[in-house]
């Protein structure tokens, strides 16, 4: 059951974002206020801003803070994620290509485009994202992540200039920040509630602008492999980390975003071969999938 | 873990000069900027690929990527002391044929046709204006004569079989077609001493200085230092610098292999009438090849014990050619008649088509009757590197895997390295990978390490199975010629194998 470990794990970073009674944690208090409001634990269901209990948060953030610097060492827990990138941004490159027209033959074909990366934790997406000419943001809930991903990048001119931010995507909202492509992946299936998630993301996708999210299926399969295998089986993950209930199928993503004006035009499969260690892009959309879609709206 | 990989050398490194260096025939002046003027301390540069080593395998590797659209952007330099790098190459068509020769398969042709579609003079078109011979049939035999094999390009449904080429012809026509283009920037005439690739590591500081210096201490870019005194930072080194290559020894990448106790003489001979086939017999002590070159010249490779090569080498020329006439027609053993085992007979019921070339008799090649060039001996071994990639480091070529010359493989292997290399490559910029990165070229590793190996294995095979004279041995041999040559599937396996059109073999 090799293949669900290295399914499941590519999630795992955003376990740190959640903790294991499921309870939202992408609250900017990381980077604002160390004590929050304490609120109570009984309700599940909270927002994207809503604060936690600072007791949780601060063992979230100590549990988070110790595998943060281990983002980058390829052999270490993320490996899988590594793994899994390039089979991720051969899509993201061929979907924008060719909806904003790019050459694909290009070593830099994002030139010129405001790509924002929801949710970047240590920059695995954004750096070459931004070595394909983006003009690149990255957000995320956890400062450490933030503080990782910037020194990590300034160390190559290419990537120099990404612009990393300890924050949400709802404060973004606010702020009115507008983006050609927005990318969010491995992040709707730890929030709350994916539809105001959906919107959030819509409001920062310029006009025929593009969103791409990434998540896990609902289904039997992802079931026995994310679930049961990973945390059950092999306690690969703590039990909780994923609810399977708070799965997408792709009709319900599909649907989500069609509430927020964003017609998904593409999608595709991610498939690992433990044979030869490989991920690849496929039909299949039973466990990973990720989505493309543009954002068309009637009234400016 | 990562290790500091940092190596100074002292002295000069000792490279096997002889056979592999490609000399000018003019005496022209050096271009290269820093030739003169070897200020130490002089402004370090970056670069995206450093190759080290610009022979056949390091150009072609030059020019396949500045053939690709993702990758002609790149910087790239090659750093290799040879002059002819640096000279204007006029090779003059009267000129008397080097010994030096390559066997390029039909595989290795398209590769070569395919990287030069650019610009006017195609890098193989070059080849094709200056001396090169492409054969379409092959007879081998040994000295027993139980049994011969020809191998006709017919029978796999090709055209031929593959050419041979002058080195000097293949360097000077890739170095003039990847001068064309934008990809090289400079060429540093000089040697390798030391190479330095640090552990990743980040800074504390959030605001790094971008300065090369700091990308080297944090393990973005590998340092390289020259002989005259030159640095260079590169975010990638290539080792294309042949079999005793200082980029693999600096990159502690270990070797496995053995020494043959054989040397291989080369030289270049001359025929009344013209050549079109290649020829080779398995002697007592090896083989010995005769490969046309075009023009009635043909070019020998007759592997033997280390004492008969200083023998052969230091005898008159008569006496050589009389020696090496003498070793293709009667010498050693009888001519083979296929009637011994059978004839082809035996096997009709096995053939998948009727292979013509089976029915061809045997022919005894034609004679020597002049000796064109110097004879040049060098010793024999197998050697293949431990991992062909390292972090910011990629083998190719000689450097990764050196075999026996006996079937004309090894530059075809090279060829083949330098090919799926500037493909990984092309695919990681693709997706934004920086090109250093040990995930991104262990993909080259998987895809060239098992057909190399499986190429090493079957010629260290054939190299074993014919250094041994032992009565069954010698039938069981025979009998599996025998079959080679008339069981036409198999045939058509073996021609496909060897052009390079399958990656293993027998699985068609």
């Amino acid at each position: 059951m090799a293949s669900s470990k290295l399914l499941s794990q590519p999630r795992w970073h955003r376990l740190l974002g959640t903790n294991l009674f499921n309870v939202r944690l992408f609250s900017d208090l990381a980077s604002q206020h160390p004590v929050s409001d304490p609120e109570p634990k009984s309700n599940n269901k909270f927002k994207n801003t809503s604060s936690t209990p600072s007791s949780l948060k601060e063992a979230e953030l100590a549990k988070f803070a110790a595998i943060a610097d281990t983002w980058w060492d390829s052999e270490g827990p993320f490996k899988p994620l590594h793994k899994m990138n390039p089979t991720r941004l051969a899509f993201i490159r061929s979907t924008l290509c060719r909806h904003f027209r790019k050459d694909p033959l290009s070593a830099r074909p994002f030139e010129g485009l405001r790509i924002i990366d929801v949710g970047c934790g240590g920059g695995i997406l954004s750096e070459p994202l931004a070595r394909m000419g983006a003009i690149v943001t990255g957000i995320d809930a956890i400062e450490k992540n933030i503080k990782i991903a910037r020194i990590h990048a300034n160390l190559d001119p290419t990537t120099s200039n990404i612009e990393y931010c300890c924050t949400t995507a709802e404060k973004l909202v606010d702020e009115q920040r507008q983006f050609d492509a927005v990318i969010a992946l491995e992040v709707i299936e730890h929030v709350a509630d994916p539809a105001e998630f959906c919107k959030s993301l819509s409001a920062l996708t310029a006009h025929e602008g593009a969103t791409v999210v990434s998540t896990i299926n609902r289904s039997m399969r992802s079931y026995a492999t994310a679930i049961v295998a990973a945390e059950y089986l092999l306690h690969w993950l703590p039990k909780g980390t994923h609810q399977w209930s708070s799965f997408l199928t792709p009709e319900e993503l599909t649907m989500i975003l069609k509430h927020c004006s964003i017609h998904v035009r593409e999608m595709a499969g991610f498939v690992f071969n433990p044979i030869t260690g490989r991920w690849s892009l496929s039909d299949d959309i039973s466990v990973n999938f990720i989505a493309f879609g543009t954002k068309e709206t009637h009234e400016e | 873990m990562n290790r500091i990989l940092t190596t100074k050398a002292g002295s000069n490194v000792n490279r096997l000069r002889i056979p592999w260096r490609p000399f000018s025939n003019d005496a022209a002046p050096v271009i290269c900027p820093n030739a003169g003027n070897p200020e130490k301390g002089s402004e370090a540069e970056q670069y995206d690929i450093a190759i080290v080593g610009g022979g056949m395998v390091g150009l072609a590797l030059a020019c396949s990527l500045a053939s690709k659209p993702l990758t002609k952007h790149l910087n790239v330099v090659i750093v290799d002391s040879n002059p002819a790098l640096g000279a204007k190459h006029f090779i003059k068509k009267d000129d008397l044929p080097d010994p030096r020769v390559s066997t390029i398969t039909p595989a290795t042709i398209s590769f070569l046709k395919a990287i030069a579609y650019i610009a006017d003079i195609g890098a193989w078109r070059f080849v094709e204006q200056h001396r090169h011979a492409y054969f379409d049939k092959m007879q081998v035999w040994d000295y027993t004569g139980l049994s011969y094999a020809k191998y006709n390009a017919r029978d796999a449904d090709k055209e031929v079989l593959g050419c041979v080429v002058e080195n000097k012809v293949l360097l000077s026509s890739l170095l003039s077609h990847v001068q064309n283009t934008e990809l090289l920037k400079k060429i540093y005439p000089s040697r390798l001493t030391s190479m330095s690739i640090l552990p990743n590591s980040s800074s504390s500081e959030v605001n790094s200085t971008l300065s090369m210096t700091s990308l080297f201490t944090h393990g973005r870019l590998a340092k390289l230092e020259l002989e005259d005194g030159n640095s260079l930072y590169a975010k990638l080194v290539v080792g294309a610098d042949g079999g005793k290559s200082r980029v693999r020894e600096l990159a502690g990448i270990r070797t496995t292999g053995w020494n043959y106790s054989q040397n291989a003489i080369i030289c270049t001979v001359e025929h009344a009438v013209e050549n079109h086939c290649a020829w080779q017999r398995f002697l007592p002590s090896g083989p010995l090849a005769l490969l046309p070159i075009g023009d009635k010249f043909s070019n020998i490779v007759w592997t033997m014990t280390p004492k008969e090569s200083s023998d052969f080498k230091s005898m008159t020329e008569d006496d050589f050619l009389k020696a090496v006439n003498h070793a293709l027609d009667y010498g050693y053993g009888p001519h083979p008649t296929s009637s011994i085992l059978g004839g082809s007979e035996l096997f009709s019921w096995l053939k998948g088509g009727i292979s013509s070339s089976a029915n061809d008799c045997f022919e005894v090649p034609p004679k020597v009757v002049k000796l064109a060039s110097e004879r040049m001996a060098f010793p024999l071994s197998l050697r293949h590197a431990n991992d062909y990639v390292s972090k910011r480091v990629a083998l190719i070529g000689d450097a990764a895997h050196t075999v026996h010359p006996l079937a004309g493989q090894g530059v075809n292997l090279g060829f083949g390295d330098a090919s799926s290399l500037s493909s990984v490559i092309s695919e990681g910029i693709a997706v934004g990978t920086d090109v250093g990165e040990v995930r991104l070229l262990k993909k080259y590793e998987a895809d060239r390490k098992p057909a190399n190996i499986m190429m090493m294995a079957i010629l260290d095979g054939f190299q074993k199975a014919y250094s041994v004279d032992f009565g069954p041995l010698n039938i069981l041999r025979a009998a599996a010629f025998h079959g080679a040559n008339h069981i036409s599937p198999l045939k058509r396996s073996i021609i496909s194998y060897a052009s390079g059109e399958l990656r293993l073999p027998l699985f068609a």
